[in-house]
């Protein structure tokens, strides 16, 4: 039932948002809806951790210990990001560059977008999350393309075009792991359902898997940002409203990594650990590199977050290679880390393009002391983003280096570290260009609290999260042992 | 080889799809291309038609119906309107020429045989011969994409691919379960539908019709 009651919310409102067209009770409405998915999530993750999974609707949908998880970080950063849309919506139309209809559209096709996602992961079906992670692309080319300029029109042509290819890779890869399935034994029915799967899966045919497991790494890897069909990434990110990139760098990657950590543990299963691992640490490293690469010459503000979530997402990838148990709790706190963190970032970012009008780094100076509160809430944010504590990420990532190298991958550590260290200074050089120096003869500027306060608030989580991890702890051992046994 | 009716028409049927695949590459005029490509539409839903006479599936039968209609009739239109408002008619720069990308699509037919051969050996079946021909399809709807510059072009590229994999599906597990087919289907109409309108939107707003005239984000 509670499944049920988390796909409804924020559809209901989006349908609200349909029937009466946008209004500002309307966009608090929306963000009534996402609180309320992420109270659910909270209560029904202990629910999940000390009894067992929910079912619901004969089987379509379950709740385990990773989805829950996985609902939870929907709801926290679809929390910050629905605020954001408030904001972004209310300064669209008073600067006249945004009707009502269009407003509407935006609001229904951002509650659509994240049902959409929480029907991915709640999915028990590989089908249906297919068929979900599939309508998140559908969904979000229009909202790639809601400011209508010719920059933005290019990112979600590029952004459907790559994405709806690595989606169909992703499918074909589906249907030879079902295919796999069907060839296991007499009496078990196929289904495509995860649990069905992973309690077949040492009996999966070892030939067809790996085909299987290379095209769902390209397919989802597609979508999650990782090389070789990364090129959408930064385009889509970077002309996007800000409370889109938000969601899309925030949790649309994890919710595509998900999916391969869900298959990942199938095609362990039937290979070892050995074929998914190598594939894993080539598309991780190979995305790193070419992270750190384009990161140390950005100029663009927004293209700088979107780099640095290809980077994350890298991390995210070597961290699930290593595959251990404490790999993979790393991994999930990674995710919700970043996905804070991210959120944050793209939101201050918008509101920086909002009142200076640009997003070239070179053209921002002494944010801080021009605009204290802004300025502030980014600086810290990148503060997170870049790994230092009390933030989860240092958390995480320091934990991801702890289980690869456990597992014997110490150069990749060594690598790893490498990279991290570039980036860590040409973002540190960059940040501040952009926000330290003397404010000059202008006055100091405030910032409305309905931007300061969100985002103050996803900074505390995150670093709440990094200092008090026990409340989390149950949770994550719980959704890690779903996939590494 | 089996010498069965059933067999004989799968092979023709599985035998179009491929072809008309090879004939986008060949084809240079954009209308005869959506033509092709409703062609090859038809030709995926008698494959699923045939499966599923023989299996006595009549939930099959249904999907092949739903087939027929969304990717001979359905997609194939909507393409052609794009055509005649946005007045792009011919492929006019490919990067790679005629006789080359057939020579390319007779190297990816290869590799696609060589690359499924676990496939095969596991389904062990009369339709489980032709699943290369699946793959086939599919490399040659990448290869239409990366060589061609057409906004349409790349739709029929995109197409392609998921044609071929739909033709894998079918041979391989004779369809997946009808919720995920649905949806699939679904998904796939939907992105033509979200397609065709940036294209409109892209050559009525900006006059841009080749996407190499898309070069404003790059690093």
């Amino acid at each position: 039932m509670v499944d049920v009651l988390l796909l409804c919310l924020p559809l209901g409102a989006g349908v609200v948002a349909a029937i009466v067209g946008w209004r500002l009770w309307v966009g608090w409405l929306c963000v009534a809806s996402l609180a309320t998915v992420l109270a659910t999530g909270v209560i029904a993750s202990v629910h999940v951790v000390r009894h067992a999974p929910i079912d619901a609707w004969r089987g379509v949908l379950r709740l385990d210990a990773l989805s829950v998880f996985m609902v939870l970080v929907i709801g926290a950063v679809g929390l910050l990001a629905t605020i954001g849309g408030v904001r972004y919506l209310d300064h669209e139309m008073s600067s006249g560059r945004c009707s009502v209809r269009h407003a509407t559209l935006y609001a229904v096709l951002v509650q659509g977008f994240i049902s959409a996602m929480l029907l991915a992961v709640l999915a028990a079906n590989v089908g249906v999350m297919w068929v979900a992670i599939e309508a998140t692309t559908i969904i979000t080319t229009f909202l790639v393309g809601h400011r209508n300029t010719r920059g933005s029109l290019e990112a979600s042509w590029k952004y459907v075009i790559i994405c709806s290819v690595g989606i169909a890779v992703a499918f074909l890869g589906t249907v030879l792991v079902y295919l796999a399935e069907l060839h296991v034994g007499h009496h078990v029915p196929a289904s495509l359902d995860w649990t069905s799967l992973m309690s077949v899966s040492s009996r999966l045919d070892p030939g067809v898997m790996r085909i299987a497991i290379s095209l769902l790494v390209l397919g989802y890897g597609t979508k999650i940002g990782l090389a070789p069909m990364h090129s959408w990434l930064p385009d889509a990110h970077s002309q996007a409203p800000a409370p889109v990139s938000a969601l899309m760098s925030g949790v649309l990657l994890s919710v595509a990594f998900y999916a391969l950590l869900r298959f990942k543990a199938i095609a362990d299963g039937a290979l070892g650990v050995n074929f998914t691992r190598g594939l894993l640490l080539a598309v991780g490293l190979i995305t790193l590199g070419i992270a750190t690469s384009l990161l140390i010459r950005q100029h663009d503000l927004k293209r700088m977050l979107a780099y640095s979530s290809m980077e994350h997402m890298g991390l995210l990838a070597l961290g699930a290679a290593a595959g251990t148990p404490l790999a993979i709790a790393a991994v999930l706190l990674h995710v919700l880390g970043h996905g804070l963190a991210k959120a944050v970032l793209f939101l201050g970012a918008g509101e920086i393009v909002l009142v200076e009008g640009t997003s070239e780094i070179d053209q921002i100076k002494s944010l801080v002391a021009r605009r204290p509160a802004l300025g502030g809430v980014v600086a810290f944010g990148l503060v997170a983003l870049l790994g230092f504590p009390p933030f989860s990420l240092f958390l995480s990532e320091l934990t991801m280096f702890r289980a690869e190298t456990q597992v014997g991958l110490t150069w990749v550590v060594a690598v790893t570290l490498l990279c991290v260290l570039v980036i860590f200074a040409s973002m540190f050089s960059h940040a501040r260009r952009m926000l330290l120096g003397a404010r000059g003869d202008g006055p100091e500027l405030a910032t409305p609290g309905v931007v300061t306060i969100p985002l103050i608030g996803g900074l505390v989580a995150c670093g709440a999260i990094g200092v008090l991890a026990w409340p989390l702890t149950s949770l994550l051992h719980a959704a890690a042992h779903l996939v590494a046994p | 080889m089996t010498s069965s009716p059933f067999a004989s028409f799968l092979d023709i049927a599985a035998g179009l799809v491929i072809v008309s695949a090879v004939v986008t590459l060949w084809r240079r005029s954009l209308p005869a291309i959506v033509k092709t490509l409703a062609v090859q539409g038809v030709a995926l839903g008698a494959v699923a038609l045939i499966l599923g006479i023989h299996q006595r599936d009549n939930v099959l039968i249904a999907v092949a119906c739903l087939i027929i209609v969304a990717k001979g009739a359905v997609i194939p239109t909507l393409l052609a309107r794009v055509l005649s408002r946005a007045d792009q008619s011919r492929e006019s720069s490919p990067l790679v020429n005629v006789p080359a990308s057939l020579v390319g699509a007779g190297a990816l037919t290869f590799l696609a045989y060589s690359a499924t051969g676990p496939v095969v050996r596991l389904v062990n079946s009369t339709p489980g011969r032709l699943i290369p021909l699946g793959l086939a399809t599919m490399l040659i709807g990448f290869f239409s994409m990366v060589i061609r510059r057409k906004a349409v072009s790349q739709i029929v590229g995109l197409l392609l691919v998921d044609n071929g994999i739909a033709l894998v599906a079918f041979l391989a597990t004779a369809g997946v379960p009808l919720l995920v087919e649905l949806g699939a289907s679904l998904d796939v109409l939907l992105a033509v539908v979200v397609l065709r309108v940036l294209a409109s939107h892209l050559s009525t707003r900006f006059g841009v019709v080749d996407l190499d005239q898309l070069r404003e984000l790059h690093d």
